[in-house]
């Protein structure tokens, strides 16, 4: 099993890890939308691993899953505004508000997105 | 094309309580076809900025050369023409797909936004307003074109009669730390002060240029800072006049609220493609160098592009007369099924 933390928010047993698609599937610096319940999450490939985040700009509503990712920066297709991909961090204007960050995990080749079970 | 007075776009108050749950027209293109519309570079902005400045510097210095002479007329308009075009430069590296390298970007981003004189800081925000309600009223605070439409402000606006006398004062005000209620609006806590120190930094300068004016006794320092904004921003209101000029408000359709013009490769290197404004709008992440081609991926689903800027005018003189006494009417645009 290959794992990729990429923030440390919740121990191992607060997680329920869901699965999202074949890893294969999501091409280098590329991003994906994955819907799961009421949410929606954005799966990143870069040259450095996996990541997950939010699937929603902080600024204002657009999919970051329609962005562009470049290197380990996502940008927003709306207004250009960029985050940094393992921390969510906001980078450029006109984004203020930084990303949540989700832990993502390769498992048999299958990427699964861990999620808080007391997740509001 | 087709001109009618037919107002079907959506109310602003329909627009206004739509606005959280905004859902744009675009068109079908493959994402791997987009990704790589969109990827960055450097080399075609390095060449286009590099050739500007050597036109800019070399019209500069020939109207340098011509001043106390006849020359000088001709020559400040070509510099004032070439200057002016800092205005696309701006809207390039607002965007920050001129350059992949992010530095070269912001240096440029500065610099453009100074000598078109518009504030780095607050157009960075009002130019995204622009992009999330484009033509949308009360909400968008670019639209360049009001109902009634305002033809002398229009025309004046060739000279930049208008709206450079209202940058330069917000600038002024934005110096002292005043901004008005709709810029807090759109302008984060966290920008503010960026905002007001950037109007310092401008504020400065040009009164170190007027200063030396008045010292050399000349009008020449000040002949090209900011004034060549003016006397020659007859080209810069040419083009940007055709991107939304009489057509439909309170639409989630760029096709039918912003329209696309073919130009010659003059305007189009000095006007950076802009030309292809559907296509900025849908996909502002496509560089302006890669707009042609993304034209080309979805022309299908788009209306048809004008043939020129004659073309456009031939729809805009007539559209915007009747606008400036019927607020209703607005030039319809036919989009494919």
């Amino acid at each position: 099993m290959n794992r990729i933390d990429n923030t440390a928010i919740e121990s191992e047993s607060d997680l329920e890890w869901v699965e999202v698609c074949p890893a294969s599937e999501i091409d280098v610096e590329d991003v994906r939308r994955f819907d799961h319940g009421s949410s929606t999450f954005a799966i990143y490939r870069t040259v450095g691993g996996y990541y997950a985040s939010d699937g929603w700009c902080t600024h204002e509503e657009a999919l970051l899953s329609d962005g562009l990712v470049l290197d380990d920066v996502i940008e927003c297709p709306l207004h250009n505004g960029r985050f940094h991909i393992p921390t969510g961090e906001a980078l450029s204007p006109p984004v203020c508000i930084n990303l949540k960050t989700y832990p993502i995990r390769i498992d048999n080749g299958t990427l699964k997105l861990g999620l808080s079970q007391h997740r509001s | 094309m087709s001109v009618a007075a037919n107002p079907t776009g959506l109310s602003t108050a329909e627009a206004r309580s739509d606005s959280l749950n905004i859902k744009w027209f675009t068109c079908d293109i493959p994402r791997a076809t987009l990704k790589e519309l969109m990827r960055r570079k450097d080399g075609p902005a390095l060449w286009n900025f590099a050739l500007w400045l050597v036109f800019l510097l070399g019209s500069g210095y020939l109207a340098f050369r011509c001043y106390g002479t006849w020359w000088a007329l001709p020559a400040f308009l070509l510099y004032g023409t070439i200057y002016s075009s800092s205005d696309a430069r701006w809207h390039e590296c607002q965007h920050g797909t001129a350059f992949k390298t992010r530095w070269i970007n912001e240096l440029f981003y500065e610099v453009s936004s100074f000598m078109t004189i518009r504030e780095a800081s607050l157009w960075r925000w009002s130019h995204s307003r622009h992009h999330t309600h484009t033509i949308i009223v009360d909400y968008d605070p670019e639209i360049q074109v009001t109902r009634p439409a305002d033809l002398l402000k229009i025309v004046c606006d060739f000279l930049y009669l208008y709206s450079g006398p209202i940058e330069i004062k917000r600038i002024a005000l934005h110096a002292f730390g005043i901004l008005t209620p709709a810029e807090q609006d759109y302008i984060p806590l966290v920008a503010r002060r960026r905002t007001i120190r950037s109007s310092q930094i401008y504020l400065l300068i040009v009164l170190t240029v007027i200063a030396s004016s008045v010292a050399l006794k000349s009008f020449l320092p000040i002949l090209f800072v900011w004034t060549p904004r003016f006397y020659g921003g007859w080209l810069h209101q040419l083009c940007g006049l055709t991107q939304h000029a009489g057509l439909a408000e309170n639409v989630y359709d760029h096709r039918k609220s912003t329209r696309t013009v073919y130009m010659n490769p003059v305007y189009r290197f000095l006007y950076m493609n802009m030309n292809y404004h559907i296509e900025h709008h849908m996909f502002p992440t496509v560089p302006y160098f890669s707009l042609p081609e993304l034209h080309e991926s979805i022309k299908s689903q788009m209306p048809q592009p004008y043939a020129g800027i004659i073309d456009v005018y031939k729809e805009i003189v007539p559209g915007l007369i009747r606008q400036s006494h019927d607020r209703n009417y607005y030039v319809v645009r036919e989009v494919p099924a």
